[in-house]
């Protein structure tokens, strides 16, 4: 397996607590806190986007070295 | 070149008009009687590169004018009655935005369908409080087929300069009658474009007052600065707003770049009132009445002048102002309806006249012989 | 956001007005990544939009953006494609916008098919004014104008864009995003008039009165809901209802209206009115 150095990052300050993200990422990489994503699970992250496609408030941001 | 003398239809003098001020776009929807207007400009447009679509009603074409004319092109529509009023809400969508164009209404009579073949003036008020709230707008009204040519230029040249629809105001006798008329040439013609932004100006705001002149520059979509229009009240950025500052200064100068500026819009003419005891205010067709009456009264040595108001909105104030030097004692105003000018020259004149209407609302023109009739009657009264 | 993303947007007018878990922030922020995908030059396009909760997203895309008046988009937006076809015009409008009051313009200009992308924002609601039916709310369902459920058939907007002659339809959602890129992406590639039926959500006013309570459930619903158009052609009407079709419907090349104004333009001049 490739290693992956995958990141995600999340604008709290941009979250509106809608809970889409937490709920359908398809590898349950986050928990809830106080509505807002907490990543709990990392490296269970296949980078495949869908949480920052469908972030209403685009305040997540996934990748690996195209974001820095 | 040569003038060019010319046997007109109003409604063709209009179009020729229009296409000597540079309007290279028209949308409209057909309608009797201005649709001779949409007919001659599908058949023009193209053959100087201009575009003409028939739109599915008068809210799609007012729309697309208003679109044609934020993409730079000069773009006109023309309608009657019914269709002016579907007109009504994206024309306060032009006023707002400043978004230039002009809107020919030949009035028809009304309400509703009315009486669709025949003249009446009872849009006076509609074209300037025809969309809601409170705006800005200019509208003007001629008397002749040479005239229809040459405010058509002057809508055009108005519209442009005040970034502000221009309504003009016409009647079915003026659309549809013909007379002998010698155009200008081309190039004695005045044309006014909107005013550009200049080069050294890197960060647009479109609602910004740049001159201090109430006046703004305008960059047309496409031209590479991107910037947003809305019709909802909007800061300089262009972006909606509900702050009480910004919803003042910006209605203030949408009042202010118009009447600080009266003296330029504001057109009228005076016949024999210097002396007269009464003067007959009127406008469009029925001017032609109130003149030939006019001169039939001098004829016989009673004192009469005319004021015909070429610009009806802003409404000629200082032409009113200026009869109070005069020795006139009485206003008739003269038109097609149920007194709608008339309360406004009464507002006008301040009690310093006596003011009564002459109208006639039955789809006939009102003749010389019922001016000279109402101008006994009044000189009895008084 | 990704930086790559933030050139497209009106940064300093963010966090836009819409609510918690809206839908219309992830069709707003797929269309931007369709045209970033495209690398579509921003100053040659103009967004359109009518009046709506869904209309204001011209407002935060940072383009020659124009809000107009409720239901009229697609008539501003065929008046600045006339004038100025090298812009690439795309009218973004809510159910509402675009089906009710602007239903006569949208069958019109899908009519001439005049080179313009619509993108429906679909949520079967009036937002905006607080969640009376649309003429795409479900029979059955509540909005604060059918208290006691909807009697109205909804249209389907995709068999009535097609028949009045779009050229390219396709139905997409904010469930499958990738999909919805790829869509609008296709839109915006295509020579005619395109649409796309976004099955959207307002959590807030179709939520609440059609007890779905948040964000996440009514989103489970669409994927619970959809199939695709594939599928779709092989089921039978009664097994079809209550289904959201997603997909291509058609992708047809016919003359576009600029074009065809065009050569009007070469016969006027050439003065040969027959030719
Ligand atoms: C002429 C006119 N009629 C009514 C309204 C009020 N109004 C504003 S938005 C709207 C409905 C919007 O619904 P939709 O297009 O579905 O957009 P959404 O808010 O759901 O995104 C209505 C009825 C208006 N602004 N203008
Ligand atoms: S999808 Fe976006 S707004 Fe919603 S909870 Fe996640 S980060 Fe917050
Ligand atoms: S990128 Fe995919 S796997 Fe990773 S957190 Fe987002 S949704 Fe989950
Ligand atoms: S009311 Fe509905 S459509 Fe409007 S912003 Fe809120 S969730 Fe979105
Ligand atoms: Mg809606």
């Amino acid at each position: 397996m490739i290693e992956k150095n995958i990141k995600i990052l999340i604008n709290e300050k941009a979250c509106k607590k809608c809970g889409l993200c937490i709920a359908f990422c398809p590898t349950k990489v986050y928990a809830s806190e106080g509505g807002k994503p907490l990543i709990v699970n990392l490296s269970a992250c296949t980078n495949c986007k869908l949480c920052e496609l469908r972030c209403p408030d685009y305040a997540i941001i996934v990748g690996g070295e195209d974001i820095e | 070149m040569s003038k060019k003398i010319m046997l007109l239809q109003g409604n063709e003098a209009c179009v020729e008009g229009a296409l000597a001020a540079g309007m290279r776009f028209y949308a409209g929807y057909p309608i009797t009687p201005s649709t001779e207007i949409a007919e001659i400009s599908a058949e023009k447009l193209p053959k100087v590169g201009g575009k003409f679509i028939q739109m599915e009603d008068e809210l799609a074409s007012m729309g697309a004018v208003i679109g044609a004319s934020l993409a730079g092109l000069k773009s006109m529509t023309a309608t009657s009655g019914p269709g002016f009023s579907l007109k009504q809400e994206n024309i306060g969508f032009a006023c707002l935005t400043e978004v230039p164009c002009v809107v020919v209404n030949v009035q028809r009579g009304g309400p509703s369908t009315g009486l669709p073949t025949l003249p009446a003036q009872g849009d006076v008020m509609q074209t300037r409080w025809g969309t809601h709230g409170d705006h800005p707008i200019i509208v003007i009204s001629p008397f002749s087929v040479r005239e229809v040519y040459d405010m058509t230029i002057r809508a055009f040249n108005l519209s442009e300069k005040y970034r502000v629809p221009c309504i003009l105001l016409m009647d079915e006798v003026v659309a549809h009658m013909r007379e002998r008329v010698e155009l200008p040439e081309k190039s004695s013609i005045d044309i006014i474009n909107r005013k550009k932004i200049k080069p050294t100006i890197l960060d647009y705001k479109p609602y910004m007052d740049y001159d201090g002149d109430c006046i703004l520059p305008m960059a047309n979509f496409g031209e590479g600065i991107p910037y947003h229009v809305t019709g909802l009240i909007h800061d300089i950025s262009g972006s909606p707003s509900s702050d009480q500052k910004v919803t003042k200064t910006l209605l203030n100068r949408l009042m202010s770049k118009i009447y600080n500026n009266v003296a330029d819009i504001i057109e009228y003419e005076k016949i024999y009132t210097e002396d007269a005891e009464t003067v007959i205010v009127t406008f469009g067709t029925t001017a032609r009445s109130v003149l030939r009456a006019v001169c039939l009264l001098r004829q016989e040595g009673l004192k009469i002048g005319l004021l015909r108001l070429k610009t009806i909105w802003p409404f000629a104030h200082m032409a009113i102002k200026e009869l109070t030097q005069t020795p006139v004692k009485n206003l008739i105003v003269a038109e097609m309806n149920y007194g709608q000018l008339m309360e406004t020259v009464k507002a006008s004149a301040e009690g310093a006249f006596s003011v009564y209407g002459l109208n006639k609302y039955n789809g006939e023109l009102i003749t010389p012989q019922e001016v000279i009739d109402k101008v006994k009657e009044v000189a009895e009264r008084a | 956001m990704r930086k790559e993303l933030q050139k497209y947007f009106r940064n300093d007018k963010l966090p836009h007005i819409w609510c918690p878990g809206c839908g219309h922030g992830i069709i707003t922020g797929a269309v931007i990544r369709a045209i970033d995908n495209l690398n579509l030059e921003q100053s040659k396009i103009c967004i359109v939009s009518g009046i709506g909760c869904s209309s204001r997203a011209p407002g935060y895309m940072n383009f020659n953006t124009l809000h107009t008046t409720h239901g009229r988009a697609l008539a501003f937006a065929t008046g600045i494609k006339m004038a100025n076809h090298d812009l690439k015009v795309i009218v973004l409008t809510g159910d509402g916008d675009c089906s009710a009051i602007g239903g006569n313009h949208f069958i019109h200009a899908a009519r001439r098919n005049i080179d313009i992308t619509t993108i429906v924002f679909n949520n079967s609601i009036y937002g905006m004014t607080s969640g009376q039916y649309s003429p795409m709310t479900p029979k059955g369902a509540f909005a604060t104008t059918a208290p006691y459920g909807n009697i109205d058939r909804n249209f389907d907007l995709c068999k009535l864009g097609q028949s009045a002659g779009a050229t390219y339809v396709a139905r997409g959602t904010v469930y499958h995003v990738p999909q919805l890129i790829k869509l609008i992406e296709k839109a915006l590639k295509h020579k005619g008039f395109s649409l796309i039926d976004v099955v959207d959500i307002c959590p807030t006013y179709f939520g609440r009165r059609n007890k779905m309570g948040s964000p996440v459930i009514m989103m489970e619903k669409i994927r619970e809901m959809s199939i695709t158009a594939k599928t779709a052609a092989k089921l039978s009407p009664e097994e079809l209802s209550g289904k959201i079709v997603i997909g291509e419907f058609c992708e047809e090349k016919a003359p576009e209206y600029t074009k065809e104004y065009n050569k009007i333009i070469k016969k006027a001049q050439g003065g040969n009115q027959n030719g």
